[in-house]
């Protein structure tokens, strides 16, 4: 019990749960399988991104510019599928490729030329999206094949609701699920992933415990990178337009998600049940607004209050630490 | 002692005409170096020396110029590397720990053997299982759950040993071990170093507190500007024999004898208490005077300086500056008091090390040097900065050149000095030589000497008996955040008060264990 | 030999030169007209005095977020007091008065912004990328309740003077941003508050127990950082003639781009005015430069990107080269 009250994941949670009950008790259709089947699919774009942010936060770096990264993946994804044709694992790939591609463009910079990462990526994001845009001329791509399509209908479980329309699990939230428990065992049960923690704790520790921190941060932002990739073609997949603005401009969305889960922007501490759970508050929150029709315009008000009302409830509960620390010490 | 340690003279590692040369620099210049097995040795040596760079070649991390010899158990290396070091059990605990905050006890324990091991994947079981088999080998006992930011830096020490035993270690390297440990801790220390003694591991301390090099070492070898000056056993040397080895000249100490002391009582302070920070502090400092304060580590020592300078006002009690009760609850207000104080960490709380040595001067006094307009005076500042670099002799490159450049002693000179900018009464100085090699420790001696003797009331606090004894003219001890006794100088010995210091606590000076 | 601070502003200065004479190469005499340089030194300020507000707060090893927020919602309070209360009845003398009152109660709005900033990070402790990415939400999102996400347009002329005005052949933006730059400049390189600002950024403990109240340091800090962005913000409105919640948001990372390129630490403690305008120069010598040559404005934040890279890898060698000096 105690350990669970020291937990920043449980305090997110109450909060969930206490926001759920409010929207409920307005509006009975939030607590819904088909309410919730919808939030897991139009919310995978944002849970897959904050899975790889969180990567990056643990390791002790951050990174602004998965957003031009996942655009320029979409972009070249979508190019490629229209012109020469393909399935859906050929998407993916090239996505993918182009994600890793230019993740591994900021790790080498980062740690060949030992510049700070938010200042990396803050250049690269402007680097990335500018040539992008140049390049694609700022157009919009329309029609997808049928198959892409047809893709992003598909379910897994397929219910009817009272009115006939049907709903269920969407297959975007099952490759969600997947890259969850692929991070999980990635950052639970690999050396690799406890190197990420270790680097984050203490760089120079763990090039003296024996890892290679440039192989950590080539991985890490390579991750990065191929989750942007998957992020892009699930973009796409849900609009079915590829659009040069519809991502940019998101990075710190996505960031104060992670943040909310509890993740520490100084590295080494942050857990995916809890960016998960930071993913859930904004959804909950935004879907929560709108089934009790407050207009849409309140959203910021209310995110931007969460954010600063659990950073300073960190900052108070960190403190409280400290000084039990100090005590202990005396003694 | 069993005389496993002793008398095991087959040499496990051994090194000829080590040099290294930096440019401009020779840090180690035809040094020869060698620890028995399952010895414990000792490196002592000034800032400078080469302790670190003769560390640094004996772990691999530095290859030594040519012409080097390095022999381990009569294995001949000819270009001797960091791999050869780690696979013939040669381990460095830095003073950092180089351990993981964020991370489990269990797991900072094992991860280098499972990096090591190449494992790509990590079972938590085993990792449990490294961590208990590397306790049970010294026999101690650490919450293997608990994150390591939480458990005691004591105990952090033994993690660190503990994750050096989970390799088979032949060698240990430790890297001023006991520098933050109180003296209870430094005795567990000793024992489980013992105990791997015991168990033919050898032993390299690389320390600067004497009294413990002497009480725990067989040999001690000493360094003075990168060539070795000797090895000696240990029961041959005393703290004026090594501090001669090491400076290379004779360290004259005088008695301080008060000159400058008047009745004037400038500091009083009345039944102090702040739970668990000091219980019922009363004394009086006069004018001229130095009040030396002694004791253990976590004995209240430094909290009572703090709360002397308004940083941690006591829960009941009075401080009287100069006859008159105030209340210091913050440092401005001790500082508008004529209030100085010194901190014991010069790194991270006496100076702003990246910043110019005339800002870090300065900044206490910026507002005695602005013009009508508001503004900065920029003649006055300089002329201010250049006055005290004078005024103290600091060795400095240039007055822009940033803190981190300088000696320790200058660095101490450039944190006094930002001090006597101030004008102050009173001058709290928490511990002003740690990590200041001998000859400039005297210098400081000297000015604080003269400070008391321009009317300066000054309070030395120092875990080092010796220091207080020589330098102040009344000595307190504490413990457990009371006064215990009171000392004249003139009259108490070193082990008089140093007695009363560990038997406070019913804590035995080291005894090996039989 | 020159010191770090010397090389890194000499780098500057040579790319600065050196985007110049491409530029000039590249355009012929149209780069060097008055018309060009006049339009450059409309656009420069917006950037510039945004820029001097997040870089007075990296000076403290922080950083505000929320500056671009905040010159939104200062702008639309005095666009909506503008708005409400000009009619094209008002005389004269009465269109200043609203227009001096509109512009205090803007400038107003962003001092009380920066004291909100001041307080999370200085009071409560939270650090201030989390603080201001609070904020910066919270902000945006007063800014688009207040307008439902309309755009309020239609400032009366005195405003429109303030954006868009010359004065002996200077542009008012670019007179309005000198001086913030100057005030700036004497701030930190000749109050206290300037050396503390430094001092804290490189080692808030060893400040705390030189005396100097860091809480009280940083407070001042993030209200300038604020009151620079309401500046900014009386600009921008002119400018537009019109305020609302979104505008300028690609500006936000610019302002940490510009300051890192002007040799701003993003660890704190260094970084001087005189550079980052040059800094500013630069990127606006390859904005306007690339924009005559009607080249898209992206490619121009593509070559920014570059040119910090550029930057910061040649400070990196050239140090480890003097390094290698030093110690090898």
């Amino acid at each position: 019990m105690k350990k669970w009250l020291r937990r920043h994941e449980t305090y997110v949670f109450l909060v969930i749960v206490l926001f759920s009950i409010i929207i409920t008790s307005q509006n009975a259709s939030f607590l819904t399988l088909e309410n919730l089947f919808d939030l897991l699919k139009s919310y995978s774009f944002l849970g897959i991104l904050a899975i790889g942010v969180l990567f990056v936060l643990i390791s002790g770096g951050i990174d602004i510019s998965f957003t031009a990264v996942a655009t320029v993946a979409m972009y070249v994804m979508a190019i490629a599928t229209i012109q020469y044709g393909g399935n859906m694992l050929t998407a993916f790939l090239i996505a993918c490729s182009v994600g890793v591609a230019l993740g591994l463009i900021n790790a080498v910079i980062i740690y060949v030329f030992n510049i700070h990462s938010i200042i990396t990526t803050i250049a690269t994001l402007n680097i990335f999206y500018g040539v992008l845009t140049v390049l694609s001329g700022g157009k919009w791509i329309y029609g997808f094949p049928t198959w892409f399509r047809e893709f992003a209908d598909r379910r897994v479980l397929t219910l009817t609701n009272e009115a006939g329309v049907q709903y269920g699990l969407s297959t975007i939230t099952l490759i969600w699920l997947a890259i969850l428990i692929m991070a999980w065992v990635i950052l639970r049960y690999t050396t690799l992933g406890r190197g990420l923690y270790a680097m984050g704790g203490n760089p120079d520790s763990a090039a003296r415990v024996g890892f290679n921190i440039f192989r950590l941060q080539m991985f890490v932002y390579a991750f990065m990178g191929f989750l942007a990739g998957i992020a892009g073609v699930i973009q796409a997949l849900l609009v079915q337009t590829v659009a040069p603005n519809s991502i940019v401009g998101k990075e710190l969305d996505v960031l104060a998600a992670v943040v909310l889960g509890g993740a520490s922007l100084f590295g080494g501490t942050g857990t995916l049940l809890g960016t998960m759970l930071g993913v859930a508050l904004i959804a909950v929150m935004s879907n929560g607004l709108t089934m009790m029709r407050v207009p849409s315009f309140w959203y910021n008000v209310f995110i931007g209050l969460i954010i600063i009302i659990s950073v300073s409830a960190s900052a108070y509960r960190r403190r409280q630490r400290e000084r039990r620390m100090i005590a202990v010490e005396a003694e | 002692m069993s005389g496993v340690g002793t008398n095991m003279t087959q040499p496990f590692l051994s090194m000829q005409n080590v040099s290294k040369r930096y440019v401009g620099v020779q840090a180690l210049d035809a040094v020869d170096f060698e620890i028995n097995k399952g010895e414990i040795h000792c490196l002592v040596g000034e800032n400078g020396s080469g302790k670190s760079t003769l560390i640094k070649i004996i772990s691999g991390a530095v290859r030594p110029d040519e012409g080097a010899q390095i022999e381990i158990k009569g294995e001949r290396f000819l270009d001797y590397g960091a791999i050869d070091a780690i696979h013939r059990g040669i381990e460095v605990i830095y003073q950092d720990l180089s351990l993981f905050p964020n991370l489990p006890v269990a797991e900072n324990i094992a991860l280098s053997q499972i990096v090591a091991r190449g494992n790509r994947f990590v079972n938590w079981r085993d990792v449990q299982h490294i961590a208990e088999e590397a306790m049970d080998r010294i026999g101690v006992e650490l919450s293997l759950d608990e994150l390591l930011a939480d458990i005691l830096i004591a105990d952090q020490q033994l993690v660190a040993i503990c994750r050096a035993l989970t390799r088979d270690v032949r060698l240990m390297i430790m890297d001023e071990p006991t520098a933050s440990l109180t003296r209870k801790e430094v005795d567990s220390l000793l024992a489980v170093v013992h105990d791997m003694q015991s168990k033919g591991i050898a032993t390299l301390f690389v320390s600067h507190k004497l009294d413990e090099v002497l009480q725990i070492a067989e040999r001690v070898t000493v360094l003075r500007d990168g060539e070795k000056v000797g090895t000696f056993s240990s029961q041959e040397l005393d703290d004026e024999k090594l501090t001669m080895l090491m400076t290379g000249k004779r360290v004259e100490y005088t008695q301080y004898v008060a000159e400058g002391q008047n009745d004037d009582v400038l500091l009083e302070a009345r039944n102090l208490s702040k739970r668990g920070n000091f219980q019922d502090i009363s004394f009086q400092l006069h004018r001229g005077e130095i009040l030396g304060i002694t004791g253990l580590l976590g004995s209240g020592r430094t909290e009572l300086a703090l709360a002397l300078f308004g940083a941690n006002p006591p829960e009941a009690g009075e401080i009287l500056v100069r006859g008159r009760p105030t209340h210091l609850n913050s440092i401005q207000e001790a500082i508008g008091l004529g209030i100085g104080y010194v901190p014991e960490n010069r790194l991270e709380q006496g100076l702003i090390m990246k910043q110019s040595i005339g800002k870090n001067i300065v900044i206490t006094i910026l507002k005695k040097l602005l013009n009508e307009f508001g503004l900065i005076d920029l003649n006055a500042t300089q002329a201010t900065i250049h006055n005290w670099i004078e005024e103290l002799s600091i060795m400095v490159p240039s007055a822009g050149s940033p803190a981190q450049n300088l000696s320790g002693g200058n660095q101490q000179r450039v944190v006094l000095a930002k001090w006597l900018a101030t004008d102050p009464d009173i001058l709290i100085l928490d511990g002003p030589t740690i990590g200041i090699d001998v000859a400039a420790k005297r210098a400081i001696h000297d000015i604080i000497r003269e400070l008391a003797k321009q009317g300066i009331a000054i309070i030395l606090i120092s875990d080092e008996v010796p220091e207080v004894l020589q330098n102040c003219n009344r000595v307190i001890v504490m413990h457990k955040g009371r006064f215990i006794a009171e000392y004249d100088p003139q009259q108490a010995t070193v082990d008089e008060v140093q007695d009363a210091i560990y038997l406070a606590g019913n804590y035995s000076r080291y005894r090996p264990r039989s | 030999m020159f010191s770090r601070e010397y090389s890194e502003s000499l780098t500057l200065g040579l790319v600065m030169v050196g985007v110049l004479l491409l530029m000039w190469l590249l355009n012929g005499s149209q780069f060097v007209t008055i018309g060009n340089l006049q339009s450059m030194a409309f656009q420069l300020p917006e950037l510039g005095i945004l820029s001097l507000a997040m870089m007075i707060t990296m000076l403290t090893a922080g950083i505000n977020l929320s500056i671009i927020a905040s010159a939104n919602l200062c702008g639309i309070v005095t666009a909506l007091i503008l708005t409400r209360y000009v009619t094209p009845e008002t005389a004269g003398a009465e269109t200043m008065a609203l227009v001096v009152l509109a512009i205090a109660a803007g400038l107003l709005t962003s001092v009380i912004i920066g004291l909100l900033n001041g307080a999370l990070i200085a009071i409560v402790d939270v650090s201030p990328i989390l603080a201001t990415l609070g904020t910066m939400t919270l902000l945006n999102g007063v800014a688009i309740v207040v307008t439902k996400g309309y755009v309020i347009s239609g400032l009366p002329e005195p405003v429109r003077f303030i954006g868009n005005g010359v004065v002996l052949g200077i542009p008012t933006p670019m007179i309005i941003f000198i001086v913030c730059a100057a005030v700036m400049a004497l701030l930190l390189n000749r109050t206290r508050l300037g050396v503390n600002i430094y001092m804290i950024g490189s080692n808030p403990t060893a400040c705390y127990f030189a005396g100097v109240n860091n809480a009280a340091v940083l407070m001042k800090t993030y209200l300038i950082s604020g009151l620079y962005a309401g500046i900014a913000a009386i600009i921008m409105i002119s400018r537009f003639n019109s305020a609302k919640a979104d505008y300028g948001e690609s500006y936000l990372l610019l302002t940490v781009l510009a300051s890192v390129l002007g040799g701003t630490s993003a660890a704190g403690g260094f970084g001087k005015v005189s550079d980052l305008v040059i800094a500013l120069i630069i990127l606006q010598l390859v904005s306007s430069g690339l924009n005559l040559l009607q080249i898209s404005n992206f490619l121009t934040l593509a070559i920014w990107g570059i040119i910090l890279i550029s930057v910061m890898v040649v400070n990196h060698v050239t140090q480890q080269y003097r390094e290698r000096r030093v110690t090898a």
